[in-house]
């Protein structure tokens, strides 16, 4: 077991070991860096050509369809095939475009989704660099895209790739704010801004059973960041067609499709590792842990995508602000209090875990008060005009 | 107060959510919508010329392509004016067959229309798969019948095309309590949706006076709440026999429309049921010669289609060919309050609207 749980760092030392039996120190750390980006850079694609197989099959099997079956056993080959259509395919630019912005857009979107890999934990002693800031470095990079989904939308000189992308801005801003919040929650419970060091702080419970909120809110706001259903305004292809990278193709649009899936995997796994235990828990190797929970996150988020229609701007931007915010602030001083009274141990998480989920149900509660006032509205409005019609009485 | 601009955005003809080559020049002050300008005509065929240069038999076809989602019901309407237009008696059994198939077909469009409400907010084809699903086994029936599935061309003046084969009722026997489900699973799992109520709750609302005063029909005029369905207010062919109930709901808006058509879906059913136990044996049609020639005159005749009212208006001046071939088409006239109830909303909320007045395009541009 163990020697399964160290396969990769054995590899590794083994690998060096071989470095420095011809190498001087300096090339042999040198070799060992540069291998260890290019590892991450094809972690990242080899992840776009599983979870787009796995993202057709999954919402085709919802939707009880077959989904793709013709490229390889069981369509296997399908991420593959799409990868060299994209490759072939001829590269527009538009006439009225802003040339230099479009070219940059795609190659800028995809560099802070990569660069997001290094601090994520993929095993025990598997990370890119243990960085002491790495929260705070997660939320950085991931303000990133919004500018490259402003240039694309903007230098496209298109109206639909503008309405996507002031949407992207309202959007993405707007969920910043809850997801930070979320992530202050863990951070002051593990004590620590290094995702290592809060992977470690889950040994005995994961943050997503000491506080539920901040799970539901990190989920959420997530979803949103990736511009994934309920929050895919940004794309809405029944709406603005494709949204801010309408005019993009082969290629360019290649490297939006990239960026997409690599920011998938992040956030699963930045969820798993705040929120799950990352790599923790017994029996499996570390690595095999880490990615079994991000697989389930990911299902669960193209679970979603089968299934639920889309917010419209103002309701995604009401839900940020008039609920999630609050919501996630209101956890954070409640966490802030109840982790300065009680120690840590089983009385402080079942304490945390009964006043998450009532403060949970409260919100729901509210919601649907709301949701409710809304339907007898829009019955009053009918029923006054039927009476305008019919003179008197309804029927 | 900040200095702003609209913005004029022209959605369509091609487009995925304009459920055909359907244009609309939106004015947009953000995302909110100023001004809505609808612009059709991309598929316009001339099928109301064509037809006055054909016979009265041979127009029938034409009528499959008027909405292609409800072809037995177009033939339906366009039968029933020739009838009336020459004087034609049709053998009862016949008038069951069709009484059966244009609810088959009713079920058919509020099956897609439903479904494609829900691509239009973004449910990511699941929904629409599963009303493709049943449709395809309604489509079945129809293929059995006529020999095509879409293009049926199957209800004739005077009776129908061929007799149905023998093992269509039982499979239709079996079909009705699957498709009754079905409705069941749809309004299980998709009417209590908390995104889908916030998206159609209070949107497009078309107040029961307005629907009245630009004539809306069907689906949505009753989902205003105003109690108007052809089958009731004027029968034709058999529905006085039936003993079913004309939904209403009060709200009017899109949410509203939708569960119309879960009602009306539901109250289909209740009419095959009946007619799958009472239709008779008999003749299937009343010879009616190829060249037909009705005495001079003309005939209305209206039914309540899937989207509403179908009416064609037919004048003969004694010759083979009619003189005047007229089409009262549903979806044209429901898509005439699009811009009232557009106004004030969202950009999203135009292709929701839309997707709830359910238009065919070709029904539109004939």
């Amino acid at each position: 077991m163990q020697v399964l749980d160290d396969l990769w760092i054995r590899i590794a030392v083994w690998f060096r070991g071989l470095l420095e039996s011809f190498l001087p120190p300096w090339a042999v750390q040198l070799t060992m860096d540069v291998l260890g980006i290019l590892l991450l850079i094809v972690l990242g694609i080899v992840v776009v050509l599983a979870f787009t197989y796995m993202e057709r099959k999954v919402i085709a099997r919802v939707g009880d369809r077959i989904g793709p079956n013709r490229a390889g056993p069981f369509g296997i080959f399908q991420a593959i095939a799409d990868a060299i259509k994209m490759l072939t395919k001829e590269d527009v630019t538009p006439t009225n475009a802003d040339r230099w912005l479009f070219l940059a857009a795609p190659i800028v979107v995809i560099i802070p989704a990569v660069l997001l890999y290094a601090v994520l934990p993929l095993g025990r002693g598997m990370v890119g660099v243990d960085l002491n800031i790495a929260v705070v470095f997660v939320v950085a990079m991931g303000g990133i895209p919004i500018l490259t989904m402003l240039m694309a939308g903007w230098a496209s000189n298109n109206k639909y790739a503008l309405l996507g992308a002031f949407r992207t801005v309202a959007q993405l801003i707007s969920y910043e704010v809850p997801m930070v919040v979320a992530l202050l929650t863990v951070v002051l419970l593990a004590g620590t801004m290094s995702t290592v060091g809060i992977v470690e702080a889950q040994a005995s419970f994961p943050f997503a059973l000491v506080t539920p909120v901040a799970f539901v809110v990190y989920m959420l706001a997530g979803l949103a960041e990736l511009n994934r259903t309920p929050f895919d305004l940004l794309e809405a292809d029944s709406e603005i067609v494709a949204g801010y990278f309408i005019e993009y193709s082969g290629m360019k649009f290649a490297m939006f499709f990239l960026a997409e899936y690599i920011n998938l995997f992040m956030v699963a796994g930045m969820i798993t590792t705040l929120f799950l235990a990352g790599w923790q828990w017994p029996i499996l190797p570390s690595w095999l842990w880490f990615l079994i929970k991000v697989v389930l996150v990911i299902f669960l988020m193209m679970w979603i995508r089968a299934t639920f229609p889309r917010f419209r701007i103002d309701q995604m931007l009401g839900f940020a602000w008039k609920a999630l915010v609050p919501l996630s602030l209101i956890n954070l001083f409640l966490v802030a209090l109840v982790a300065k009274v009680l120690e840590p141990g089983w009385v402080r998480t079942g304490v945390l875990f009964v006043s998450n989920l009532a403060l949970l149900a409260g919100a729901i509660a509210i919601m649907a008060q709301v949701a409710r006032k809304r339907e007898e509205r829009a019955r009053a409005a009918g029923e006054a005009a039927i009476k305008r019609y019919y003179g008197s009485e309804v029927r | 107060m900040l200095k702003t601009e609209t913005i004029t955005i022209n959605m369509g003809p091609q487009h995925p959510s304009t459920h055909g080559v359907f244009r609309m020049v939106l004015t947009l002050n953000g995302e909110t919508i100023v001004d809505l300008k609808p612009m059709f005509g991309y598929l316009h065929r001339g099928l109301e010329k064509t037809s006055e240069s054909r016979t009265y038999l041979q127009a029938v076809p034409f009528t499959d392509r008027l909405d292609y989602i409800c072809s037995m019901s177009n033939n339906f309407a366009y039968a029933v004016a020739v009838e009336k237009l020459a004087g034609i008696e049709v053998p009862l059994r016949a008038e069951y067959i069709r009484v059966i198939m244009a609810e088959l077909t009713r079920l058919v469009n509020h099956m897609l229309a439903v479904g494609f409400l829900f691509n239009d907010l973004g449910a990511w084809y699941t929904p629409v798969v599963y009303a493709f699903r049943e449709r395809e086994r309604i489509l079945d029936l129809f293929e059995m019948a006529s020999g095509s599935r879409m293009m049926c061309n199957y209800i004739r003046p005077g009776g129908v095309a061929a007799d149905l084969p023998a093992e269509f009722l039982p499979q239709l026997r079996k079909m009705i309590p699957h498709l009754e489900n079905f409705v069941r699973e749809i309004r299980f799992y998709l009417s209590d949706n908390e995104i889908f109520k916030a998206r159609a709750v209070g949107v497009g609302f078309l107040p029961a006076d307005m629907a009245v005063a630009y004539s809306i029909t069907g689906p949505v005029l009753r989902a205003s709440g105003v109690k108007y369905d052809v089958r009731k207010a004027e029968p034709y062919s058999i529905y006085d026999q039936f003993d079913f109930d004309v939904p209403t709901q009060v709200a009017g808006d899109v949410y509203a429309r939708y569960l119309q058509r879960l009602d009306e879906m539901d109250e289909s059913l209740k009419i095959l049921r009946q007619a799958v136990e009472r239709i008779p044996e008999g003749e299937y049609a009343t010879k009616v010669p190829s060249r037909l020639r009705p005495p001079k005159g003309e005939a209305y005749a209206r039914i309540e289609a899937p989207k509403g009212e179908l009416g064609f208006y037919l004048v003969s001046d004694g010759s083979p060919n009619p003189y005047r071939w007229r089409n009262r088409p549903p979806s044209l006239i429901n898509l005439s309050a699009l811009r009232e109830m557009c106004l004030g909303h969202k950009v999203a909320d135009v292709v929701t609207i839309l997707g709830s007045i359910d238009i065919t395009l070709a029904d539109v541009d004939r």
